[in-house]
């Protein structure tokens, strides 16, 4: 239990960093312009039109 | 830990008094087929003991589970059962029976995805008006699955975000839309689904109504789990990223041709406020709308059909489940083996034999039906459990 355990612990902090290192790098290559944006016109194809 | 009760369970189960063990041993027919693991479920019948148990929940979760959802792991027992921790319903059903004579109690669950509904939808302007908000919260996405063209939106959908990403102009690697991805899976896991999700919600509701359930037999419901890592991984993933048009720019594929949230929370409420969008509105629109008829209407005999075959999002978090730091846990020296748990599991999720597993959603009822409060749910603290 003790070994699962930390290895679970090693498995959910290097995903923790990893997933800040992801948004960190998005968001110097400005991509949350990119999902601003997408989000601020209607999708036509979301809605079933487009 | 997930590994750690399965011979405690059946160790259990033979000490557990005959009420709970009788009551733990009625879903597959014969006593020894039920037992955990060994369930045979392939019966079209109603859940009455599951439905029971939900409208219970319904109309006294708030009296039966007292303590925080999201209070870092308490499991408390004394706030459940009066102090008792010894295995008997007796604390419970008084407690129910409390909570019944103050009148009809919203559950804990229902408070969460009521509250997330709004926290997510509140640009309330947008459904009188017809337009969507444009302001800048929009370049956050919600850990939800929450259509970026619901009037109401006031964040990004994750789906939507990483299908763009990937087909858009530039056909970049996604790393904003998929780290936060990661950062939602990796903290919360499926509890997302089960607390915060609106479509969820509007499942959940939907198979509040009173009409017979159907219990998919697991032989079908095993491998129809696989489609929505399907659906992820070819209609948001592969297509977008490889299937590039003519124009350059890949259609957002789950969008348009399957998303069940996004007609119902974009496509319906725009078309109402907005006539010319009425009137371009063809043949595609009519597929989506089949679609989210056959997903409402199977979430009245099923519990949560999306949620279990075709959400992306969904399959997406349950790669993190076992490892998030908001987790379940069972306490295997309390676990008298009753079996209630998986009897009332939306999810038809084995409890007691691996609780993390990848279709929880932690929606804590489960937690709430346990007569020995064996099971609490949290985030995990330094020791490992929750």
């Amino acid at each position: 239990m003790g070994s699962r355990n930390r290895k679970y612990r090693i498995v959910r902090f290097s995903v923790l960093a990893a997933a800040l290192i992801l948004m960190g790098i998005g968001l110097w290559k400005q991509e949350q312009t990119e999902v601003l944006g997408k989000a601020v016109r209607i999708c036509l194809e979301c809605i079933g039109i487009g | 830990m997930p590994g750690m009760h399965r011979n405690r369970v059946k160790g259990g189960a033979a000490t557990a008094s005959g009420t709970e063990a009788g009551a733990g041993r009625e879903i597959g027919g014969k006593p020894e087929d039920s037992a955990p693991g060994n369930r045979d479920v392939e019966s079209i019948a109603p859940e009455n003991m599951n439905e029971g148990s939900t409208a219970s929940e319904n109309m006294n979760g708030g009296s039966t589970a007292p303590e925080s959802m999201m209070n870092g792991g308490s499991t408390a027992p004394e706030s459940m059962n009066g102090g008792s921790t010894a295995p008997q319903n007796g604390g419970r059903e008084k407690a129910a029976a409390s909570g019944g004579a103050s009148g009809p109690r919203i559950s804990r669950q229902r408070m969460f995805q009521l509250a997330a509904a709004v926290l997510f939808n509140g640009y309330a302007a947008g459904f009188h008006k017809g337009k969507i908000f444009t302001g800048k919260s929009k370049a956050v996405c919600v850990p939800v699955l929450n259509c970026y063209s619901c009037p109401g939106a006031l964040g990004a959908c994750p789906i939507g975000a990483l299908q763009t990403a990937l087909g858009g102009i530039k056909h970049h690697f996604p790393f904003y839309v998929l780290g936060m991805l990661m950062l939602f899976g990796i903290v919360l896991g499926r509890v997302i689904c089960g607390l915060l999700c609106p479509f969820g919600l509007v499942q959940d509701l939907l198979h509040k109504i009173p009409l017979p359930k159907w219990k998919v037999p697991r032989k079908i419901d095993k491998p129809a789990r696989y489609i929505k890592y399907a659906v992820l991984a070819v209609l948001v993933i592969l297509l977008p990223a490889f299937a590039v048009t003519e124009s350059g720019v890949t259609p957002p594929y789950f969008c348009q041709y399957i998303c069940p949230a996004g007609t119902l929370e974009g496509g319906i409420p725009l078309l109402l406020a907005d006539s010319g969008l009425r009137q371009v509105a063809g043949a595609l629109f009519q597929w989506k709308l089949a679609v989210l008829a056959a997903v409402l209407l199977a979430s009245v005999v099923i519990h949560r059909p999306f949620c279990r075959y075709l959400c992306p999002l969904g399959a997406f978090y349950s790669l993190f489940n076992r490892f998030s730091f908001y987790q379940m846990n069972l306490d295997s020296s309390r676990c008298v083996g009753c079996g209630q748990c998986e009897k009332v599991c939306p999810m038809a999720v084995e409890v007691t034999r691996d609780c993390n597993g990848p279709e929880c959603i932690r929606c804590g009822k489960c937690k709430e039906v346990c007569p020995v409060q064996a099971i609490s749910c949290g985030f995990v603290r330094r020791e490992g459990k929750a």
